[in-house]
């Protein structure tokens, strides 16, 4: 399975992705520099935290508009699996591949800490190593990831089963419906604000987040 | 002929998004003793100059990049104001 790493000027967590899907899983894993215009050759492709073209006008709003993008809609279009993480979900979410939007924190802090998740469903390729309802623990860091959505949307998506993580207790960032992590409707496409890279090695005190990523390989691997 | 247009835009969250930043002003306003003010919505604000053959081509050029760039229309509300300004003005400021 091969994975590709979004680089955007701004992104910091493309290494550490690259280290997990790289290093730690030994799959083919590529960077993917934010001009190229061919991706074909990936499986996933994953758009990691950071601050991409500095977060300027809004969290992911000029990313959007760089010439990868565009590949990687058609890339999600053709049914290929898309991960966004913290500053990756904001981007997809200006792209339109996921509803809704990151707003600031409720109370206006960056928070940087480990918090509580609920899995709230394990029947998506995503979360098929977690099981439903279990909570596991992950690495936040983010101003500005209040999930918001109107009312209606909000309402679809949890009527399709969209949200794959909840905050678990404490709602730190003020997220409608305690929302961290949403699917597409048709569950290729993730946005998560947790950071599931910075939980896979054991050196870094939790491996919560290693079974998103080994999850996905035998989905895969059940397909072929 | 081509013509010269200075938009001025203001971006704000629509009235159903909590805007913390705004209340967190207020509050400060009313330590101040401010009491009065009875709500702080902070929002964005941009000039945009650029050329068009007339003012509804502009009109219609700035909305597009409001819509598709400046503004997103699932948390923010947009409206602006053009002016046509003289080249002699342009080149001056």
């Amino acid at each position: 399975m091969k994975f590709g790493v979004v680089v955007f000027p701004g992104s910091n967590c493309d290494r550490d992705v690259a280290y997990v899907t790289g290093d730690l899983l030994q799959q083919p894993t590529r960077m993917i520099w934010h001009e190229e215009t061919d991706i074909t050759d990936l499986d996933v492709v994953i758009i990691p935290g950071g601050f991409s073209y500095g977060d300027y006008l809004r969290c992911g709003a000029i990313a959007r508009f760089s010439p990868v993008m565009q590949r990687v809609v058609e890339h999600a279009q053709q049914g290929k699996f898309v991960l966004g993480i913290c500053n990756g979900f904001q981007v997809l979410t200006e792209a339109g591949l996921l509803p809704g939007a990151l707003v600031r924190n409720r109370d206006l802090h960056f928070i940087c800490d480990r918090v509580p998740v609920k899995v709230e469903r394990s029947d998506s390729p995503w979360t098929q190593s977690y099981s439903s309802g279990q909570i596991i623990t992950l690495p936040i860091a983010h101003g500005e990831g209040r999930f918001y959505a109107d009312r209606r949307t909000l309402q679809q998506i949890e009527g399709n089963g969209q949200v794959l993580f909840r905050y678990e207790g404490e709602n730190r960032n003020g997220s409608m419906n305690n929302i961290a992590g949403i699917c597409n409707r048709q569950g290729n496409v993730l946005g998560m604000m947790p950071h599931p890279e910075r939980a896979s090695d054991p050196m870094l005190g939790g491996t919560d987040g290693l079974k998103l990523f080994q999850g996905l390989l035998e989905r895969v691997a059940a397909i072929a | 002929m081509l013509r010269k247009y200075r938009a001025t835009i203001y971006v704000t969250l629509r009235p159903s998004v909590l805007d913390p930043a705004g209340t967190a002003v207020q509050s400060g306003l009313s330590h101040l003793g401010y009491d009065d003010v009875e709500q702080v919505r902070i929002g964005k604000y941009i000039e945009v100059t650029l050329i068009a053959d007339d003012e509804k081509t502009a009109q219609e050029q700035v909305d597009r990049i409001c819509d598709r760039v400046l503004a997103n229309p699932v948390i923010e509300n947009y409206r602006f104001d053009l002016k046509e300004v003289s080249v002699e003005m342009g080149a001056s400021t």
